[in-house]
């Protein structure tokens, strides 16, 4: 299929529609706005329902709605239009709902700026709203792996009948890639026996979070947690780059930082010096395994993100006992250029960097 | 000889016994409800919305499907359950905490689009549920368990008069306040709800029914009391009638 030069927040509206969505709720948001403007003029061409809700939480209520009736459905918003749909996040996780969510980070916390940040990494991946839950998240770094993510995304809601959530920041968003769309090999959705359609000839189907009786929430509870221990053996997904041979230092980082890391890594590379990068795809589950067995093959690791320190903590989890962690980040909407990363990474080479989490910081040591 | 039954459980309700006190009416509203559906022919293309509040189990007692929403987002998931399937019938059934307190925005909103589904709204001037705390609908001076002293309006307002809030938008509807304190009253409740269930199935309208309702467990009252003080105190701040009908001029 010839590609596409398109922006990522359009990309991102275009492939929802191929991965057979007709239902888009959502609320105004930068840096998200145009998958909302581009679906306002694409849906209805494809007798689909664009609805601009009135508040985002309307909107992921609306959406709450729209899987319960067996459609495939989704929205995009940015972090706190992310904070206001949390409500409505729990109640799906523990309804069981198929719904995609779209996370084009910004920097936070509370209005925080607009300008490009992977600082809800703890909300995607741990939580954000009340209970015992995790979303299937992804973090892409391309826009064609936005695009590829946010049909997978369609597809393995429906497979887990589980809110997923593409968790990409202001750059993926506002960017301009080449793009295809690979749609015949989207699968159509599944049988949903379960929807909230009409009780005709058969028992009541009931949508619910609620569950008063302990041992039925408790049942509930075990059942999330069966589907997450499946995502965590079954759809792990990360990238290694230069990482099969020994390495001084092993970087970790997700989604647009991952980036610019490959490009200060080869710049270090052809300086010889031994330096690899471990990319996770998927956020939750994250490839613990993946990282642990990487970083076995380095003396040292750097995690490098968009915030003061939200991966790392994974990191920390995922490497060998007594494995030295960095931590590089920027924040406020600033992106480190290559060189910055290149910089930290030299600094680890030659012991000037300040284990992460360990020792204390150089200000705190003063 | 051959029996003929005349008066039965409506097959839209199950044969579940209610958890609701003695002398609450949700349950002769759930039967109007229920007996709507049935009239109608709707009970087998139904979905209902259960709030949070004391209905927040109406889905063990109506025997159509049902989804449990979100403390004041019932109309949100019945805009979104009606946009996906148009050919449902969509109902919400929702208490005055959760519809016209926590639940407003969402409220006006599903009205304001005229989103083709019917909301019934159970007005009983508290929260019922949570034991007994004051509402927007709690009327001035009523004692309750957060008013300790009786609504104080300079403090709380005045209570919000949901019906007639939603009649003053523009956007074509059907909006009528009834109560069930009387047989009397009741019949006409059912006349009221059966309407705006047949503007949903016409695809006319977004309809929404505000029944004023009793509470004798928090309102500290026998349930013929209860009735009384309904009549004597709620009826004239929450007068009755058609507030809103698709026939209006716009």
């Amino acid at each position: 299929m010839a590609k596409k030069l398109m922006k990522g927040n359009e990309a991102i509206g275009e492939a929802a529609i191929q991965a057979g969505c007709r239902h888009y709720f959502a609320y105004p948001i930068t840096p998200q706005t145009e998958v909302a403007e581009y679906l306002a003029r694409r849906m209805p061409e494809v007798d689909g329902v664009f609805l601009q809700a009135e508040s985002e939480v309307a909107a992921s209520n609306m959406l709450f709605g729209a899987s319960s009736a067996g459609v495939r459905t989704f929205t995009s918003s940015s972090s706190p239009g992310i904070s206001l749909m949390s409500e409505a996040i729990s109640y799906i996780a523990g309804a069981q709902l198929p719904v995609v969510f779209i996370n084009i980070v910004r920097g936070g916390p509370g209005l925080g700026g607009i300008l490009p940040a992977q600082s809800d990494y703890f909300q995607a991946t741990k939580g954000g709203g009340h209970g015992d839950y995790h979303l299937l998240v992804f973090g892409p770094s391309t826009v064609q792996e936005a695009v590829d993510h946010v049909i997978l995304a369609f597809e393995l809601a429906d497979k887990y009948r589980n809110p997923v959530m593409v968790l990409g920041d202001g750059m993926i968003g506002q960017m301009m890639e080449p793009v295809a769309f690979p749609a015949a090999d989207v699968s159509p959705p599944p049988p949903k026996p379960w929807a909230t359609v009409g009780m005709k000839n058969r028992p009541q189907n009931l949508i619910r979070s609620l569950f008063l009786n302990p041992d039925e929430l408790e049942q509930n509870n075990l059942e999330l947690r069966a589907k997450y221990d499946a995502m965590e053996r079954d759809e792990v997904r990360f990238e290694s780059y230069l990482t099969d041979e020994d390495m001084d230092v092993l970087v970790v980082a997700y989604g647009t930082m991952a980036r610019i890391a490959k490009t200060a890594i080869d710049a270090l590379r052809e300086g010889g010096k031994r330096v690899g990068l471990l990319r996770p795809i998927t956020l939750f589950p994250f490839p613990r395994q993946a990282v642990r067995e990487a970083a076995g093959r380095a003396k040292s690791v750097l995690a490098v993100e968009l915030s003061t320190g939200q991966m790392v903590e994974d990191v920390h989890w995922a490497a060998p006992d007594g494995m030295p962690v960095y931590f590089f980040g920027k924040v406020g909407g600033n992106i480190p250029a290559p060189e910055d990363i290149s910089d930290e990474i030299s600094k680890v080479l030659d012991g000037r960097a300040t284990r992460h989490g360990v020792e204390p910081r150089p200000e705190e040591a003063s | 000889m051959t029996a003929t039954t005349i008066f039965g459980t409506p097959a839209s309700l199950t044969d579940r016994i209610t958890h609701y006190c003695p002398g609450c009416t949700h349950g002769i509203i759930h039967r109007l409800v229920a007996e709507s559906l049935d009239e109608l022919g709707l009970r087998e293309t139904t979905v209902g919305i259960a709030p949070v509040g004391c209905a927040v189990l109406a889905y063990h007692y109506f025997a159509c499907d049902f989804q449990e929403a979100a403390h004041g987002r019932a109309p949100a998931l019945a805009t979104g359950t009606k946009r996906a399937r148009p050919d449902l019938t969509v109902f919400t059934y929702q208490g005055d905490g959760d519809l016209a307190s926590i639940g407003t925005a969402e409220l006006i909103h599903a009205a304001n689009r005229g989103e083709k589904i019917t909301i019934i709204f159970v007005n009983n001037a508290i929260y019922g549920m949570t034991g007994g705390q004051m509402a927007p609908t709690t009327m001035p001076g009523q004692v309750t368990s957060t008013s300790p002293a009786g609504r104080d309006v300079e403090l709380a307002g005045y209570p919000l008069r949901v019906a007639e809030l939603v009649a003053t938008l523009r956007t074509p509807s059907f909006v009528e306040r009834v109560s069930v304190h009387s047989p009397r009253h009741i019949i006409n409740a059912k006349r009221a709800v059966r309407q705006a269930f047949e503007y949903q199935k016409e695809g006319r309208c977004f309809s929404l029914v505000e029944v004023l309702s009793t509470c004798p467990t928090n309102w500290g009252l026998t349930p013929l009391e209860a009735l009384k003080w309904l009549e004597e105190n709620m009826l004239p701040y929450y007068p009755l009638g058609v507030k809103k009908s698709p026939d209006d001029e716009v």
